[in-house]
């Protein structure tokens, strides 16, 4: 469906890679999603699964060196983001795709007001005067939920809450299409973290942005999220809607992240972590990454890799299992 | 009938700042049973790890007792105190910098075995193996340095030297906040074994509500220095009576899709300073059931049923709920 319109992002077969002097660290491995209009996507996995790196990728940020995209093709509404000319990423950048870093103690400036910084991106971008993008930028703080008159102050007079609004602010002053949520809320408390989501909810709502929600939280994927893609080892090895991912389970990875999460509704019920550690991303075995720790691995698991095979319309796995007639993980109903 | 292991009464701790007082603790009471779990829970600044550490004596508290099986522990001498230690322990939250990272696996979790002659020297080897099985350390790891290790082994680390003393009472900080969950599970699940085996008491501290939950007896909610409601872990989930509680358990993002819909409690504005408190309900700026009484007031903690604890000038119109 590469002529939806309503397309925002295409990812195709993306992988990177950091090249070390002595090893190279397989970072993303040949990984493909797309995004609509309006909807937003949940990049799951623990950490070192790759997906900050993704993020980063999209942006044409990953550090180079050592980080290097080894093949791919990203396409950002409509552009070429590996081809376009630097001057023009910089231009899609802040405008189009907008990113919230995960830590809002040091994504902002210590030395410039808070309005300032969010009028610098307006200004950049709307080609506006200064005195109009201040206005504007004094907007957007209300708009997240802070008086105008701290326009007028610096980052440290603010708190951790305060401060992820004002990188929120920053953010979508332009009006992105695209916004990368890399943890929005990881710093922050329960109650404030409600408050964060509750209003990037509203502003996907009312401006129609696509989001990228990175996360390790399965339950803030099931509150904001329309997609999900579990990310492991650099790999995307479950996708689908939030109900296929949540209800219809296929990987065995997937299950033993919901196991390994403690039961609101049954505080008895014993957790089942997975067993052993995630592989070191310098040395991938050849087979599934995830065979080591699986509980369901067979021998051919050690040296066929998986390749994401569709389910349904929507739900797509990456385990050989799945190959024998009548298998199923324990979790999950099946699919008609 | 249990033992009561912990008693807290009146705990306070205050900090001078160039401000004015900041009242980081303020009058905490509880009490903790023998083999039993206490978690408390609140924001980050509302005096959970303070609380913790005073009743360690590791911050000395500004007022207030803390019992250890009947004996004062804020009374006791430096001497007595040092003794005292080897029963009670901690696990910090953050396996990165709670290690030296000039000492290999076996240095570390010796120290303090060496400290209190727990085994003969001619033992401490085997001893060291034995602790390291038991928190599942591979033993071929004994003489690795914690820069080669990941986070959920470094935490392993910490366990095996707090048990190391058999002690009876360990405060965990936050033991899992910085591990992803598949290896939260892994150390919550040690955590659980170990208390089982070894009829450990905790007084467990987090920010996690389903991890509290799941681990917990006991739990105690904390806002800004005071205890506002504490209840066995059953009762406060069912019956969360406090507008903070049941604010905060409302927004527990929940790993489910397509179950009941719930209504989420949003709180307006954020924790205020801790710093020169007036005499008024602490929550009243953020509740949304806040009246005059809770602007003239501090409101007490009652026992409204045996072991469920409230304090808050509006409860008894939220019990018949």
């Amino acid at each position: 469906m590469s002529d939806n319109n309503n397309e925002v992002l295409r990812v195709e077969d993306l992988t990177v890679y950091y090249e070390l002097e002595e090893e190279t660290v397989k970072a993303v491995n040949d990984i493909s999603f797309t995004l609509d209009r309006g909807e937003t996507i949940g990049l799951v996995g623990e950490t070192g699964a790759g997906k900050t790196t993704t993020a980063l990728a999209l942006l044409r940020l990953v550090p180079d060196p050592p980080g290097v995209i080894k093949s791919g093709k990203i396409t950002v509404c409509g552009n070429d983001m590996l081809e376009v000319p630097v001057q023009k990423l910089e231009e899609i950048r802040g405008k189009d795709i907008a990113m919230i870093f995960q830590d809002p103690m040091t994504s902002l400036n210590p030395v410039f007001t808070v309005g300032e910084q969010i009028a610098e991106s307006i200004e950049i971008h709307e080609k506006l005067g200064k005195h109009e993008a201040y206005e504007k930028a004094l907007d957007m703080l209300e708009m997240v939920g802070i008086p105008r008159e701290r326009g007028a102050e610096y980052p440290h007079q603010f708190s951790g809450g305060m401060k992820q609004r004002v990188v929120i602010a920053i953010a979508l002053a332009c009006q992105p299409q695209l916004l990368i949520a890399d943890e929005p809320t990881t710093a922050l408390d329960v109650t404030i973290q409600a408050q964060v989501l509750d209003l990037i909810k509203n502003l996907k709502d009312r401006q129609g942005t696509s989001v990228i929600m990175i996360t390790h939280d399965l339950g803030i994927v099931a509150e904001t999220c329309d997609k999900v893609a579990v990310m492991y080892a650099g790999r995307i090895i479950e996708t689908g809607t939030l109900d296929d991912v949540f209800n219809y389970t296929l990987h065995p990875y997937t299950e033993g992240l919901f196991n390994s999460l403690p039961n609101i509704n049954d505080r008895k019920a014993e957790l089942k972590p997975i067993h052993g550690l995630m592989p070191d991303p310098t040395n991938l075995p050849p087979g599934c990454a995830f065979e080591p720790r699986c509980e369901y691995a067979c021998e051919a698991c050690k040296t066929q890799l998986p390749e994401l095979v569709n389910f349904s319309g929507t739900h797509k796995a990456a385990c050989l299992r799945y190959a024998e007639e009548g298998f199923h993980i324990a979790r999950g109903k099946k699919h008609e | 009938m249990s033992k009561t292991m912990i008693e807290v009464q009146n705990l306070t701790k205050y900090f001078k700042t160039p401000k004015g007082m900041l009242h980081a603790v303020d009058g905490v009471n509880f009490t903790i049973d023998e083999g039993k779990t206490l978690g408390v829970v609140g924001e980050s600044g509302c005096g959970k790890s303070t609380t913790g550490r005073c009743i360690l004596r590791l911050i000395e508290p500004t007022d207030g007792k803390v019992f250890f099986e009947g004996q004062d522990v804020t009374a006791m001498s430096s001497r007595q105190l040092h003794d005292m230690r080897q029963k009670m322990q901690i696990i910090f939250q953050d396996p990165f910098s709670s290690l030296d990272p000039r000492k290999t696996v076996a240095q570390t979790i010796q120290e303090p075995m060496i400290e209190f002659k727990i085994v003969p020297k001619d033992q401490l080897h085997a001893k060291t193996r034995e602790l390291m099985d038991m928190v599942g350390l591979a033993g071929r790891l004994i003489n690795t340095y914690p820069h080669e290790l990941d986070g959920g082994r470094r935490q392993r680390i910490g366990v095996a030297r707090a048990i190391s003393l058999n002690p009876k009472f360990i405060v965990c900080d936050e033991p899992v906040s910085a591990l992803d969950v598949s290896i939260q599970a892994q150390i919550l699940n040690l955590l659980k074994e170990l208390q089982r085996d070894l009829g450990l008491t905790y007084m467990f501290i987090t920010h996690d509500l389903s991890v509290v939950n799941h681990f917990s007896d006991d739990i105690a909610v904390m806002y800004l220095g005071q205890l506002v409601e504490k209840a066995p872990a059953e009762e406060l989930f069912a019956n969360p009576i406090h507008p903070y509680t049941q604010a905060l358990l409302s927004a527990i993002p929940i790993p489910e899709v397509g179950g009941p819909k719930r209504e989420r409690i949003l709180l307006k504005g954020e924790i205020t300073s801790p710093v020169n408190l007036p005499d008024e309900c602490r929550f009243a700026k953020r509740c949304n059931y806040s009246c005059e009484a809770c602007r003239q007031s501090d409101p007490k903690l009652v026992e409204i049923v045996p072991g469920h604890f409230v304090a808050c000038h509006r409860m008894n119109e939220f019990i018949n709920h």
